[in-house]
């Protein structure tokens, strides 16, 4: 099931690429998949990390409220650097939990901190993230875990 | 119309990414610029491909845009990752600001 729909994701990436739909190329194309599928499938990658078919239903969502938190946070660090209306930086580094219960929901969480400006995430372990902020008004919406609870997770929807 | 919308994105982008140079240069320490490096890896590179997706349309061009778009939007936050970590293991002390948080890290 999750081999045949990357198999036709793999497949409209390819003719959408190159652009040129005459037999002989679709056909070389559906070639290349299918010798790709077949070393995927070998090598056991196409699994719930790689292909992450159970989290599509989350991600618009997600995906929406990460953009506007790339715009607010931008805002904010724009702010500083020009020193329009700001108290001045003061760089925090902060431990926070890892709710998720996966390597690739905190995985997600760690790069959703670090896509925001003004928070980088520095050290990820198995029950802690390391962040740096910008400012104790980044560091503290941080603390809050309001974000966290954002993030698209498995063991969530079960 | 579409012409002033991206023309206006693409202004904007630009100026962000003009911002974020500034603030490299303006911030005092590593772990800060990055932050500003940050605002030219995101919303400046965000709306420049927005931009250039109102000129070229409904195409496959658009749509490889939005690839260069999906591919910024998974690794410019692992290489920022990575620069962070490796500077910490490299033993950089970052410049602390007042009342720092937990303290615990």
């Amino acid at each position: 099931m999750k081999v045949i729909s990357f198999g036709v994701l793999l497949f409209a990436l390819w003719a959408l690429l190159s652009g040129y739909f005459s037999p002989l190329l679709l056909s070389l194309g559906a070639i290349s998949v299918a010798l790709t599928l077949y070393l995927a499938n070998r090598m056991n990658v196409i699994d719930h990390e790689s292909y992450p078919l159970h989290l599509y239903s989350k991600f618009p969502l997600f995906f929406a409220y990460i953009m506007r938190e790339i715009v607010i946070a931008n805002i904010d660090v724009v702010k500083e650097i020009l020193k329009i209306g700001s108290k001045g930086i003061s760089p925090q580094v902060i431990k926070l939990p890892l709710p998720q219960q996966t390597d690739l929901g905190r995985a997600i969480y760690a790069n959703s901190i670090t896509l925001t400006p003004g928070t980088v995430t520095v050290e990820l372990d198995k029950n802690f993230v390391t962040v740096h902020a910008l400012t104790k008004e980044g560091a503290d919406e941080l603390l809050s875990g309001e974000m966290s609870v954002m993030i698209p997770d498995q063991l969530a929807d079960k | 119309m579409i012409d002033v919308l991206s023309w206006v994105l693409l202004g904007v982008g630009g100026l962000l990414g003009v911002i974020g140079g500034i603030g490299i240069h303006r911030f005092p320490d590593f772990y800060t610029r990055l932050h500003a490096a940050g605002t030219t890896d995101t919303l400046c590179a965000i709306l420049i491909l927005l931009g250039l997706g109102f000129q070229a349309g409904l195409s496959l061009d658009a749509f490889k845009l939005f690839l260069i778009f999906v591919f910024l939007f998974f690794t410019s936050p692992t290489a920022s990752h990575a620069l962070a970590n490796a500077a910490m293991h490299g033993g950089l002390k970052p410049q602390l600001g007042r009342e720092n948080g937990s303290g615990k890290a």
